[in-house]
């Protein structure tokens, strides 16, 4: 899912500085299970801007903020309160912030930073194990992403900056490349660690990346 | 002089210093350590931004270096440019004459000065090896026919003392199976250790021309070893230096690091551990001189 964090209550409001109402949209899914725009967050941001003395005209969750119809129907609903907004404050991931920007033509602030595609460990508690590059590499590595679990990113083999196990640039991480070099170890597939790997193909999906499945679904029907 | 290349081709045993260029255009410091140490050593190091900190640029000084007549191991590492970038930077590096590279990952720029910079590392070490084979075969990285191909020595780096060795040694493999020449060494200062990794390491690059060089690092102070052991991965400095170092007062400790270093020169020498040294005084290159002299080699 997308791990997103709420920004500081005085960026948001700083943001919103000369906008007296306010509409806040929040999200049903990974915003909820990262506490950053579920029910309760989209409820005490509610309380917090009407303490700063703003106006909050209407609160929603949508069932996924980045899913863009399902935006526009909401606001078809809530045409009044859309229609009376100054601004749109989104407790989302940038996908949510933006598919509210296609339902409006009003200022939308984002009420949150996305931080990255994560797994989640337990509650409250994300890693980040694919970065979408496009290309899915790691059945070459034991099933452990070097292009997104190494810092630098290499593929072939540890850099020098392996500390007991650990990551240089951060010593609460293990190193990628342990893990790697353990798993694959451990599957007896070392000769396979031993393959030189070419650099990535950025290319792979060319950005911003857009599919549009119906052609495909067209094909198969034919 | 003759060329680091011919030097190590050579079989003798081989010196290298290091010069790192400055942050700022004040280089009299810097051309002082080139001119004394070019004619002393087979070749210098240039580093490229080392630790991630921006300074001036490692071709440029290279250059400087082999126009001083002395020869360059001209350091790149593939954190700041990507494929096109470096392979640019390789052909104008050939074209101002430069002719050895040590090629790096680098180190990440968390580590460095400027924090939020966006790091790179479209390849890394192994990659770039690969990629200045094919250009000495007259390819570019994307297999198109260069109109004139290039004539490097390809250098690598591997690091001993790495926690765990297992996952670095076959890194260290893979550079010599993609056609890296010479070998310097992370800093190494427990020579029992370093002797026991040389042994696996001749047993890899047996029947190949692959150099190899031990790193040494002068200790100046009980404090630095302190810090190194503590804060630099993969260097480890045993117990009994820290208590040589800590024997001498304050003021002579540079000395007992430059009779360390000389001793762990000689031991490499004496003991046919390897093909060569690189000995790098971070920023106190008018010492090297005097190690050279302390092991003989000058």
């Amino acid at each position: 899912m997308i791990i997103s964090m709420q920004k500081p209550i005085e960026e948001i409001l700083q943001s919103l500085e000369g906008e007296d109402t306010v509409y806040i949209v929040g999200c049903g899914e990974c915003a909820t299970m990262t506490q950053t725009g579920g029910e309760q967050e989209v409820a005490d941001m509610k309380a917090r801007l009407e303490e700063a003395g703003k106006t909050v005209v209407a609160t929603d969750v949508a069932h996924s903020a980045c899913h863009e119809l399902d935006m526009k129907r909401i606001f078809r609903q809530s045409k009044e309160a859309a229609a009376s907004a100054d601004a749109f404050l989104v407790l989302s991931c940038g996908a949510g912030v933006q598919s509210v920007r296609e339902g409006t033509s009003k200022h939308v602030m984002p009420g949150a930073n996305s931080l990255f595609v994560g797994n989640v460990k337990r509650q409250m508690v994300f890693e980040e194990k694919c970065s979408l590059c496009g290309e899915c590499v790691i059945d070459e590595y034991g099933a452990i992403c070097p292009v997104t679990r190494c810092a630098k990113g290499i593929l072939n083999g540890p850099c020098g900056g392996t500390n007991n196990g650990k990551c240089e640039v951060d010593s609460d991480k293990d190193c990628a490349w342990v893990l790697i070099y353990n798993q694959m170890k451990s599957e007896d597939k070392l000769d396979k660690f031993m393959t030189i790997h070419g650099p990535k193909r950025w290319n792979a999906v060319e950005r911003p990346g857009r599919i549009d499945g119906r052609a495909a679904d067209a094909e198969k029907g034919a | 002089m003759g060329t680091y290349r011919e030097a190590c081709e050579s079989g003798k045993f081989v010196v290298s210093g290091e010069i790192g260029p400055p942050k700022g255009t004040s280089v009299d410091t810097m051309l002082h350590h080139i001119d004394l140490l070019k004619d002393m050593v087979d070749g210098l190091n240039v580093t490229d931004n080392q630790s991630a900190v921006m300074r001036l640029g490692s071709m440029a000084v290279s250059h400087e270096v082999v126009s001083r007549g002395g020869d360059a191991i001209y350091q790149m590492t593939c954190r700041d440019r990507n494929r096109l970038a470096l392979q640019n930077d390789l052909l104008s590096a050939h074209f101002l004459g430069l002719r050895n590279v040590l090629t790096l990952t680098g180190d990440h720029v968390s580590v460095g000065d400027h924090k939020d910079a966006k790091e790179v590392y479209d390849f890394e070490s192994v990659q770039l090896i690969q990629c200045i084979k094919r250009m000495n075969e007259g390819f570019d990285w994307a297999g198109n026919e260069l109109e004139g191909g290039t004539d490097f020595y390809i250098g690598a780096v591997v690091t001993p003392e790495s926690d765990p060795i297992a996952p670095q040694k076959l890194k260290f493999e893979k550079k010599v199976a993609a056609g890296a020449q010479f070998f310097q060494t992370q800093a190494v200062y427990d020579m029992d250790n370093f002797q026991r990794f040389m042994e696996y390491a001749r047993g890899v690059t047996e029947g190949t021309d692959v150099k190899m060089m031990a790193g040494l690092v002068v200790l100046t102070s009980v404090g630095m070893a302190k810090y190194m052991n503590k804060f630099v991965p993969g260097v480890f400095v045993p117990d009994e230096l820290l208590e040589e170092m800590g024997s001498v007062p304050k003021e002579d400790a540079v000395k007992k690091g430059m009779e360390i270093c000389a001793r762990h020169i000689r031991f490499c020498i004496d003991n046919k551990i390897c093909d060569g040294v690189h000995v790098m005084a971070i920023g106190k290159e008018e010492i090297v001189p005097e190690i050279l002299e302390l092991a003989g080699l000058i």
